[in-house]
């Protein structure tokens, strides 16, 4: 093999990204993809794209789905990397979660409360068969409907606060800590965990809430609440000094109650964990609620020893654009280093052999 | 680049990582925590020396962007295209030519001069990281200069194999005071570093920290008085330039253990062939 020096290395990544978007395309005799069919009807990839992306724009989501055929981690990267050029020109108020236009709510620590359990659109009773009819046009049934009552559907925080059986919402009015302009430092303040674990992988966030079921560090949890709904988005324009709506973003929430703490001077309260999630995302709420209530380990005086109870660990590992480029980095060329490993082996080796030898003839 | 600033990022970015970088080259080797930014090339790819080139980088400059050694390797390609194509600046090859050099794993075989600045892409900028993983405790560590640890490895080593079995990525003291990851280099251009009349930068995007180590600095590659460091090259010519200084790459040429050592850095080995030096393996 005659070796020549390569110059091809322009040619080959065109060439490569051309076979890429024909094979994304797949067979041109089935119709194109839209970003509207995604949007309409892929619409949890979407919310979970808009969550990792940490950007709430589900056209620009279902762009990036399609544009990453499908590859979801891929998705949110698209959509970090262009979030991240957008300029800021407002912050908005902190959202009104109570005040949320509720599809879904329910409670599984009271069997009733203001405002009822709704079931809303879930897969939770559904019975996991293949439904083979959607293979082929499939219009579903209408859904039943009924005269909307408007009820206040207060957060179970709030009722449980009124007898202060549980730790009250933090109030603070300082300036939130921002992982996006500023580097994490730890121990990391529960503000920058939670927008840490609020953009994680789902995948990771799932397995570390998991772990604390099964002995990890327990918190004994009960779902005080899920509320899956649009909540309005409000900021105050500094030349207007009063709060106009930008309009409304469906959000998941997710209150966990756990176990509770107290001391001689503190009554016991049960404490809490809380997820929040950019569209549908119960599973993402709920082990967000579950990771972030054991991050407070420290906080709360608990031994920190399981790997979901470790800042540094959960923080610096939930995020899937990190984890996903540096592992895959290690398809980039290492010829360098490599070749200094190969001599070390190499001269290591021919010692051993020298010493090896040299035992043999006495 | 339409609807983009010169050189992608915005400019109170760049500012941000300049304050950041005159805070790295005021405490060479100490590592600067700066808000990194996403980068559309994914994490590990370079995105902080990506973003350490586009602060520095102005029109007038000529880019040089190396991987490996090498002008031609696809990710060093893809980079030097995003600058031409962001920050419409003149790109080069030739070592000499070049007023910033982006680099990862290699300085080049060509001395550099003051008025050039090489750019480091770090994955890893905590050198202690494989003996302590916390960076609560290294911080702590590095605080207190305490180093300890890293000697114990080394020491370690040498009872177990006869010497330093690291190859790459070696540690270094850096103005006698901070241990510093002088990124994957092979240990070979470690000694390059020390007293580089070049502004050395280092930008580690994922792991959002930034250091420098200013023109004409001491950096010290660790060891013992009775193990003195030492590097290592394979030990033949380049075959296409005949070099006997440079650092080799291993190209495997057949199943039978056919083998050719090339010189990694591509622009020293063409110019040397230029100047009319020949290996024994040129194909003629």
């Amino acid at each position: 093999m005659a070796y020549v020096a390569v110059k091809g290395g322009e040619r080959a990544i065109d060439n490569a990204h051309r076979w890429m978007e024909e094979e994304r395309r797949g067979d041109p005799s089935v119709p194109d993809l839209t970003p509207q069919q995604i949007g309409e009807q892929l619409g949890r990839a979407v919310d979970r794209v808009m969550a990792e992306g940490s950007l709430y724009d589900p056209p620009l989501a279902a762009l990036a789905i399609k544009q990453a055929q499908g590859d979801l981690i891929e998705a949110a990267f698209l959509v970090r990397a262009y979030r991240t050029t957008l300029p800021r020109f407002a912050a908005s108020l902190p959202l009104d979660t109570e005040a949320m236009t509720i599809r879904r709510r329910i409670s599984a620590v009271f069997k009733d409360m203001p405002g009822g359990q709704i079931l809303g659109p879930t897969y939770d009773y559904t019975h996991r068969l293949l439904d083979f009819a959607l293979a082929a046009d499939f219009t579903p049934p209408t859904p039943a409907q009924m005269p909307a009552e408007v009820e206040a559907m207060p957060r179970i925080h709030d009722i449980l606060g009124h007898e202060g059986l549980i730790e009250p919402d933090e109030r603070s009015d300082a300036e939130p800590f921002d992982i996006t302009r500023s580097p994490l430092q730890f121990p990391a303040g529960r503000d920058a965990r939670l927008q840490s674990l609020a953009r994680g992988d789902e995948g990771f966030l799932l397995a570390m809430g998991y772990s604390t079921q099964r002995g990890w560090g327990g918190s004994h949890p009960f779902v005080g609440e899920i509320r899956v709904g649009a909540a309005v988005v409000e900021i105050v324009p500094p030349e207007l000094g009063f709060a106009i709506d930008i309009g409304d973003i469906d959000l998941t929430e997710c209150q966990m109650v756990n176990q509770f703490a107290g001391s001689k001077t503190q009554p016991p309260q049960f404490t809490r964990g809380y997820g929040l999630a950019f569209g549908h995302g119960e599973r993402r709420a709920m082990s967000m609620a579950l990771v972030d209530r054991a991050l407070r380990a420290a906080e709360l005086g608990e031994d920190a020893t399981a790997p979901a109870q470790n800042q540094e660990f959960v923080i610096y590992h939930c995020d899937n654009i990190e984890a996903t480029g540096f592992v895959e980095h290690l398809k980039l060329p290492h010829y360098v280093d490599f070749q200094s490993e190969l001599e070390t082996i190499r001269r290591m080796r021919a010692d051993a052999a020298r010493e090896m030898q040299q035992e043999a003839a006495p | 680049m339409n609807g983009y600033n010169f050189a992608y990022l915005d400019e109170q970015t760049k500012r941000m990582i300049r304050r950041a970088l005159l805070k790295a080259v005021a405490i060479p080797g100490h590592q600067i925590p700066f808000g990194s930014r996403e980068m559309p090339l994914p994490y590990g790819w370079g995105t902080g020396g990506i973003q350490v080139t586009a602060a520095v980088l102005g029109p007038d400059d000529t880019l040089k962007v190396i991987d490996q050694g090498a002008d031609d390797t696809t990710n060093a390609v893809s980079i030097r295209r995003f600058f031409a194509r962001t920050a419409g600046v003149a790109t080069t090859t030739h070592t000499a030519e070049a007023s910033v050099i982006q680099t990862r794993h290699r300085i080049p075989e060509q001395a550099l001069r003051e008025d050039q600045i090489i750019v480091y892409q770090v994955p890893q900028p905590e050198p202690l990281s494989k003996l302590e993983p916390s960076r609560a405790e290294t911080r702590r560590m590095h605080g207190l200069a305490e180093y300890g640890l890293m000697h114990v490895k080394l020491y370690e080593d040498i009872t177990r194999y006869g010497h330093v079995s690291i190859s790459y990525d070696y540690p270094v003291m850096v103005g006698g005071r901070y241990l510093m990851s002088p990124s994957p280099l092979p240990a070979f251009d470690n000694p390059k570093m020390d007293m580089m009349p070049a502004l050395q930068l280092f930008g580690a995007g994922r792991e959002k920290r930034l250091y420098a180590i200013p023109p004409y600095t001491r950096v010290t590659s660790l060891d013992f008085d009775d193990h003195p460091f030492r590097t290592t090259r394979a030990p033949h010519a380049c075959g296409l330039c005949g070099a006997r200084e440079s650092y080799l790459d291993e190209v495997v040429t057949d199943d039978r253990g056919g083998r050719l050592f090339v010189c990694s850095d591509t622009d020293y080995c063409e110019t040397r062939r230029a100047e009319g030096h020949v290996g024994t393996e040129l194909a003629v």
